[in-house]
């Protein structure tokens, strides 16, 4: 069994140091502009805070992945290209991309860097993942979350290059790259800004009895009664009526994470390279407990013991968590 | 655009208890929250990159068991850090509510605002950007806010914080929001 890489969320300079002080192999952030995909308000670094991060990140053995991961829009190629010139130039060990052309300039002009497939690509194929090996020379995919344990051993076995899976956090299902719910509400865009549900657009109304309505632009997206537990303000996780179902329901999604501690040894014994933990927008207390269980875990699955898992509900979103697909396509 | 207020909704017995207590001489608060911005403030000038345009927005902070609300202007250039009254709550432009220990333990990034959030320990209300930039501007600092702040008032200071953490210790074995 191949030791796997922890792939960890850093969405502050301070987030990376909690990340790799709990055992992270390998770290993933962004710019603060729309070149990632979690381009969050007060979130992500600049250039002087990354140089000084991945310096710091490689004097205790860790890696720094740069997602550069959004579809640059016509006329603004010029962002994204920045962005990669500036991480070359500070040592990243990677680039997580999306974009053919974004793809294609770091194959150009940048070829001694890794490149990783972002899960934005929703590369599902081995037809699909092999294009990508062949012509931008492509390590590593990051796997949809569409894919069951089985599937991703077929997958690995198929194709030329590293398989990196989801382990914690959203549980995303849309084809992702492809998602314009907060586009159509808000005019801005998930995949070319790296914005959904942006915070500008969101608010929360609270009424006298506890109850909570979400909304996002001019829309309701959701109530939660006082004893309901809450989730994300995104589209995909908002409740609705409508009319081929009684009552309110969870027509996209349901808000709840993914946790796949369970599966780790599956996982591993398929042929993942990389395991991913999903949270750059998250907090430190976030980073440092759900990065320190999966260290703990993993390191027991590879000492030939049954993995220790830490309680991790009261992190998950809407308290609730789930296999998803992975463990079977009839999660709902 | 600042918002009317709206009183608290988290319910239960010490919140009922607060709003039946007589006033607080909350001037005696004053100069002690001004030395305190002041400090942290100071301590951490590059936390307030992060606040980007919300610099100027007055956020309340609501410690539904205590018998005050804090009005804070994370502006440098004009720092404010102030007690009210929960009879007369100022105009602001978001307002944060949630359990003293949780807000403590938030500002020292020990618990997850997002856990918080769902389990709805903690609520926002107004203009949320403006929430989410004062959360990482606090994520990104890494020392001890409330540490630092403790130190100022010696030894006492010290042992109070450490009392309100051994109290959380305590809480989270049977609630565990991080």
């Amino acid at each position: 069994m191949i030791r796997p890489e922890l792939v960890c969320p850093a969405g502050t300079p301070s987030a990376m140091r909690t990340a790799v002080d709990a055992g992270a192999d390998a770290v993933y952030c962004g710019f603060q502009n729309a070149t990632n995909a979690r381009n969050f308000p007060g979130l992500n670094f600049t250039v002087p805070e990354l140089e000084k991060s991945v310096a710091g990140a490689h004097a205790h053995g860790t890696k720094v992945l740069l997602a550069v991961n959004t579809f640059p829009p016509a006329g603004k190629v010029d962002l994204w290209k920045e962005a990669v010139d500036a991480g070359s130039r500070i040592g990243v060990d990677a680039f997580i991309v999306a974009d053919i052309g974004v793809a294609d300039y770091i194959h150009r002009t940048h070829p001694d860097i890794r490149l990783h497939l972002s899960v934005q690509a929703a590369a599902s194929t081995p037809e699909a993942i092999r294009f990508y090996c062949r012509e931008f020379n492509v390590k590593r995919v990051v796997l949809p979350r569409i894919l069951t344990v089985p599937e991703i051993r077929d997958m690995a076995a198929a194709i030329p290059c590293e398989v990196e899976t989801f382990i914690f956090g959203n549980h995303g299902l849309m084809v992702e790259g492809r998602c314009s719910l907060t586009n159509y509400i808000t005019g801005l865009s998930t995949n070319m800004d790296g914005v959904c549900s942006p915070a500008a657009d969101v608010q929360y109304i609270r009424d006298d009895a506890g109850n909570m309505t979400t909304r996002l632009g001019a829309f309701t997206i959701d109530c939660f009664s006082c004893s309901e537990n809450a989730g994300y303000p995104t589209i995909c996780k908002g409740r609705y009526q409508a009319a081929a179902h009684e009552g309110p329901y969870y027509a996209f999604e349901e808000p709840i994470s993914l946790n796949l501690s369970a599966l780790l040894p599956d996982l591993m014994s398929a042929g993942v390279t990389a395991l991913k933990i999903e949270g750059r927008q998250r907090s430190r207390a976030y980073v440092k407990k759900v990065v320190g269980a999966f260290r703990k875990a993993v390191d027991s699955i590879m000492a030939g013991n049954d993995p220790e898992i830490a309680a991790l509900i009261a992190l998950t979103e809407g308290q609730k968590q789930t296999e998803g697909a992975f463990k079977s396509k009839t999660w709902r | 655009m600042t918002h009317a207020d709206h009183p608290a909704t988290i319910s239960g017995l010490g919140q009922r208890v607060v709003r039946l207590l007589p006033p607080l001489p909350l001037f005696l608060l004053q100069p002690i929250l001004r030395r305190i911005v002041t400090r942290v403030a100071r301590k951490n000038p590059d936390m307030f990159g992060r606040l980007g345009p919300h610099l100027r927005a007055r956020f309340v902070i609501d410690p539904v068991n205590l018998p005050f609300v804090l009005l804070l202007r994370p502006d440098p250039n004009d720092l404010l850090l102030r007690a009210c009254s929960r009879r007369n709550i100022p105009p602001h432009d978001a307002r944060i509510t949630g359990g003293f220990l949780d807000l403590l333990m938030l500002v020292d990034s020990d618990l997850d605002g997002d856990a918080l959030f769902f389990s709805r320990d903690l609520t926002i209300t107004g203009n949320t950007e403006a929430v989410v930039c004062l959360r990482n501007a606090l994520d990104d600092v890494d020392d001890s806010i409330a540490e630092d702040v403790a130190a100022m008032f010696g030894p006492p200071g010290r042992m109070t914080l450490n009392g309100f953490r051994r109290m959380n210790e305590r809480r989270g074995q049977n609630h565990d929001p991080s």
